[in-house]
């Protein structure tokens, strides 16, 4: 094992307890946090690795977070910036289950309708927004209310800036 | 398979819903003393925060027709003017009435008032997103007409991106078997991504092109429609597109034998006054036909039918 993929795995191991998201694609890690509603108000020990070395990615980052584990649902909503990522859940040091992210087929109230003439869009109205999954790859939101689309680009866009 | 149904868009409903509900036109037309009044009791609101001539009135006259009472909010006159909030409104007209037909300038309002309303609810449609009664006309229209839809070439002329009307008669074209479809617009006006996509997973036979004169020449049903002034974010791009398309007596002359033209009205300058006394002029028909295709709707809906 070369110097470098162990101490990656030493950072990638080294927590008690709580989650581990690994393999998220490089600069996304704070985008991932915000789309968790992760502030770091919670008082969990968090920890935030940027560009590091990844064999699958070229680049990735990781964020670990102690006493924590995340449920599928809140996951699931990180394959709208980190499709790749994977999810390891730790107890007691180690991996006690690796979950899958699984795009939803719904959306509902993290993106906004581009349309400003959206339903959504109207602040009196306090309608949240609800997306349907028409694709995958490249992934492609439809508006359940007035059926514009929203495209990868633009839900990248929305969620890492 | 209506009861107590939203109607919120054309492409909810199979073939065979929109056959029945043609059938109980029939019915509504051929038969008014034995339709009656079913409606007595009930109560139908209309909220109609954009102007609506044919569709309001139509409604109000189909509901009063079948014996309902309506009652009408008048957005300038109501709380709305204070700042109220469509949804507040919507609930409480929830509580007054049995069915609530709704129009309003944003898109997905009737599918949202759908949501929040227990009593059904009618789409008279949504920014430029759903008209799916004036379809439900449309088609019943060239039925009549026509005895048929299946079988027939249908151009779509002017406003395809901002324009519901021509949105949900598209739409509605696609549950039946047409030919094909002519869709004629200047390029900045072509039918929404969502639109054609849609087309495109339908297999739908399709042809996009600006030229009016080879779609007149080719066509059984030519659906005209008004650029929609009120939709533009630039008005001088309204400007240039308007008077794009003027469909004359001059220029239907190379039409088919029995060519229809309809139009969901109001028209500007992109129909010509002096179709309107030719064999093409079909949409003053159109028009009267939208009172008994509103009480077949409102009658299926509400249960009496």
């Amino acid at each position: 094992m070369s110097h470098t993929n162990e101490q990656e795995t030493l950072r990638v191991s080294k927590i008690k307890n709580g989650t581990v998201i690994d393999h998220i694609p490089a600069g996304r890690a704070l985008a991932v946090l915000r789309l968790l509603g992760i502030t770091g108000g919670e008082g969990h020990v968090i920890t935030v690795t940027m560009n590091v070395k990844s064999g699958k990615l070229g680049k990735k980052d990781l964020v670990k977070v102690e006493d924590l584990e995340l449920m599928a649902e809140q996951v699931n909503k990180l394959t709208l910036i980190a499709p790749t990522a994977t999810i390891n859940i730790i107890r007691n040091y180690e991996v006690v289950e690796k979950r899958a992210v699984k795009l939803p087929d719904r959306i509902t109230g993290i993106l906004r309708c581009t349309n400003p003439g959206c339903i959504t869009r109207q602040p009196m109205e306090h309608v949240s927004s609800k997306f349907i999954v028409v694709s995958k790859t490249p992934l492609r939101l439809e508006c359940e209310y007035c059926g514009r689309y929203l495209e990868e680009e633009e839900v990248l866009k929305q969620l890492t800036q | 398979m209506w009861k107590f149904r939203d109607v919120i868009s054309i492409l909810d409903y199979t073939r065979d819903e929109l056959e029945h509900l043609f059938s109980v036109t029939d019915r509504v037309l051929e038969r008014p003393v034995d339709v009656g009044k079913p409606l007595e009791g009930n109560i139908v609101a209309t909220a109609f925060i954009e102007p609506s001539t044919r569709t309001r009135l139509s409604f109000e006259t189909a509901a009063k027709r079948l014996g309902a009472e309506i009652i009408n909010l008048e957005p300038q006159l109501s709380s709305m003017t204070k700042g109220e909030s469509l949804t507040d409104t919507l609930r409480m007209l929830d509580d007054y009435a049995d069915l609530i037909v709704i129009r309003s300038p944003y898109e997905g309002s009737a599918k949202h008032a759908a949501d929040i309303c227990e009593h059904p609810v009618i789409n008279g449609g949504d920014g430029t997103q759903h008209h799916p009664t004036q379809a439900m006309i449309d088609l019943y229209t060239i039925r009549k007409l026509k005895g048929r839809i299946d079988g027939l070439e249908v151009g779509v002329v002017g406003d395809l991106k901002y324009g519901r009307a021509a949105a949900s008669f598209i739409y509605g074209l696609t549950k039946f078997n047409v030919r094909k479809i002519w869709l004629v617009s200047p390029e900045p006006l072509s039918p929404r991504p969502e639109l054609m996509d849609r087309l495109r997973k339908m297999s739908v036979d399709i042809v996009k092109t600006e030229n009016i004169e080879e779609a007149v020449e080719n066509v059984d049903i030519l659906y005209v429609t008004r650029i929609q002034k009120e939709r533009f974010p630039d008005l001088a791009e309204y400007e240039k597109l308007r008077g794009s398309y003027v469909i004359t007596r001059k220029l239907l002359s190379r039409a088919r034998e029995g060519l229809k033209v309809l139009h969901p009205l109001p028209r500007v300058d992109e129909l010509s006054n002096d179709v309107d006394d030719t064999p093409y002029q079909a949409y003053f028909v159109q028009a009267k036909l939208g009172v008994p295709v509103r009480m077949a709707l409102i009658g299926l809906v509400l249960g009496v039918f």
